[in-house]
């Protein structure tokens, strides 16, 4: 007696995409942004065990957004493919590109074939030799790819944390400055950034072969406490809210 | 390539063999696949083998050391082979045999150290590593029953517990612990004897280094595959340090320094 129901397909891809950007909206936002050494990385997340920012291989970290089982599993197929890789040819030829290339092939399979798309969006980083060769890959939950070289902003709000890291971005900055930078723009101008709320990660060039650390909490209220670069970036954004 | 991607049921888990295995990749498998390599067929060619290694335990953890020749027949086949090589942040692996499969299982346990840590987000135990290189010894079984015998010696500072452990193995993953010292290889009966007679319990650095490496000036003098030091050369055994801050190497000069002073000793009887 049912019939099947006949749906557009601009419908339904309209449907999946509203679908994955509702829901990854929900969730807290992320920053990585390029400093001195290197990529600095920057979650709200109040877990201390469950993270949102992880390393992949020697110089490539990776983070995510959403829903957590879908962007968890997807680290962990990083690892995999970047380990296997490595084995099998050399350390040199695992790249952030090739395996933003593959992320994006599979999401956007997802998102095509699949009845359910994936509710994340990642970012997959990789610190260059010397500054200016740092690569930040952005990847949303349809398989698009949008490559940054400045910051990356990942999440809900994205648009408004945009804005506040295009006003208060200095190239350059130390990671001090970069830190309290990234965490003044998820918090918002209500609210003052607090280091528990933070999970901060880095890939610095001067961490040896692997550039991936997790900074302790301390250091993170360090740089949120600092002055220098921090001042510099509540300055530039209430000029922007003055002119 | 494509991403692995495993359902949870199937997934590796946080074993780099394992994904290797799921990828359809065999290290330590025989060319042939029913394994049936003879053993006349592989050692009609010269294969290259390493030799003296040797670890002691000290007041702040474990000295490691490991002498540079390989060997292929009578002949040297190489003059400054590493034989001692970092593991994980508080461990290293020593190897002794067959060169091939010996660094093989190095690099392939290097990756399954850091193939764990990254998956689960945390370092596998001291204990847990010296499993995991049991279970790639054993692995080798179908090569070392061909000859191919690979006997690694592994060490490292048990963060957990704050002390210098060593381990030891036989070709069929047999893992055994050793309280103080340990050393394998074709000189190691040598080098075992020397590090005996001059072991104490709270060796200071200093002491543990050129213990180790008395012991493999010992063994150089007895075992013609173990390599002594090639001034003309410049060449020096690799030494090691593992203990709290994690595994450091002993600079070559440093390790010139106490050889000069072994020598001197030697010289005085």
């Amino acid at each position: 007696m049912s019939m099947p129901f006949y749906v557009a397909p601009e419908q339904f891809m309209k449907d999946k995409a509203d679908f994955a950007r509702k829901n990854i909206a929900r969730g807290r936002p992320l920053v990585a942004t390029v400093y001195t050494d290197g990529i600095v990385i920057c979650a709200e997340n109040q877990s201390k065990s469950l993270h949102k920012i992880s390393e992949i291989y020697d110089r490539i970290a990776f983070a995510g957004v959403g829903r957590y089982n879908e962007f968890d599993s997807l680290r962990r197929a990083g690892v995999q493919h970047a380990d296997v890789k490595g084995y099998q040819f050399s350390r040199e030829d695992v790249e952030a590109r090739s395996l933003a290339n593959l992320y994006a092939q599979y999401m956007g399979n997802v998102f095509t074939h699949e009845v359910k798309p994936l509710e994340v969006e990642i970012l997959v980083a990789e610190v260059g030799a010397v500054a200016g060769e740092d690569q930040m890959f952005h990847i949303l939950y349809d398989g698009s790819v949008v490559d940054e070289d400045r910051y990356s902003v990942l999440g809900g709000e994205a648009e408004a944390i945009s804005g506040r890291m295009r006003d208060t971005f200095q190239g350059g900055w130390d990671l001090n400055g970069a830190v309290s930078a990234a965490a003044k723009a998820l918090s918002g101008p209500e609210r003052e950034p607090v280091a528990a709320d933070l999970e901060v990660a880095v890939l610095a060039r001067t961490n040896g072969r692997r550039a991936f650390r997790r900074l302790e909490d301390d250091e993170v209220a360090s740089a949120l406490g600092s002055s220098g670069g921090a001042t510099a970036g509540v300055d530039g954004g209430s000029q922007v809210e003055g002119s | 390539m494509t991403l692995p991607m495993f359902k949870p049921e199937d997934g590796p888990g946080p074993s780099f063999t394992e994904v290797l295995r799921k990828v359809g990749i065999h290290p330590f498998s025989p060319t042939r696949p029913d394994g049936s390599v003879t053993s006349e067929g592989l050692r009609s060619f010269d294969i290259r083998h390493g030799t003296t290694i040797v670890a002691i335990r000290y007041a702040d953890g474990v000295v490691m050391a490991g002498d540079r020749r390989a060997t292929a027949g009578s002949s040297i086949a190489h003059r400054t082979m590493e034989k001692v090589h970092q593991a994980g942040r508080h461990s290293a692996v020593a190897i002794a045999g067959a060169a091939g499969p010996a660094m093989e299982m190095v690099k392939l346990f290097q990756l399954q150290l850091e193939h764990y840590e990254k998956v689960e987000g945390a370092p596998i135990s001291l204990e847990g590593q010296a499993n995991q290189l049991s279970q790639m010894v054993r692995s080798n079984l179908q090569m070392a029953l061909q000859g191919f015998v690979v006997v690694p010696l592994f060490a490292g500072f048990d963060t957990r517990r704050g002390v210098g452990r060593i381990y030891t193995y036989d070709p069929t993953g047999g893992r055994y612990e050793e309280t103080d010292f340990h050393a394998d290889g074709s000189g190691g009966r040598d080098a075992r004897t020397t590090v005996k007679l001059g072991w104490r319990p709270d060796l200071s650095r200093e002491e543990a280094i050129e213990l180790a490496v008395n012991a493999l000036w010992q063994a150089a003098d007895e075992d013609s595959a173990t390599g002594g030091p090639d001034t003309v050369r410049g060449i020096y055994p690799t030494v090691a340090t593992i203990n709290a801050e994690g595994f450091k190497l002993v600079s070559e000069q440093e390790v010139a320094e106490r050889f000069a002073s072994v020598v001197a000793g030697v010289n005085q009887r």
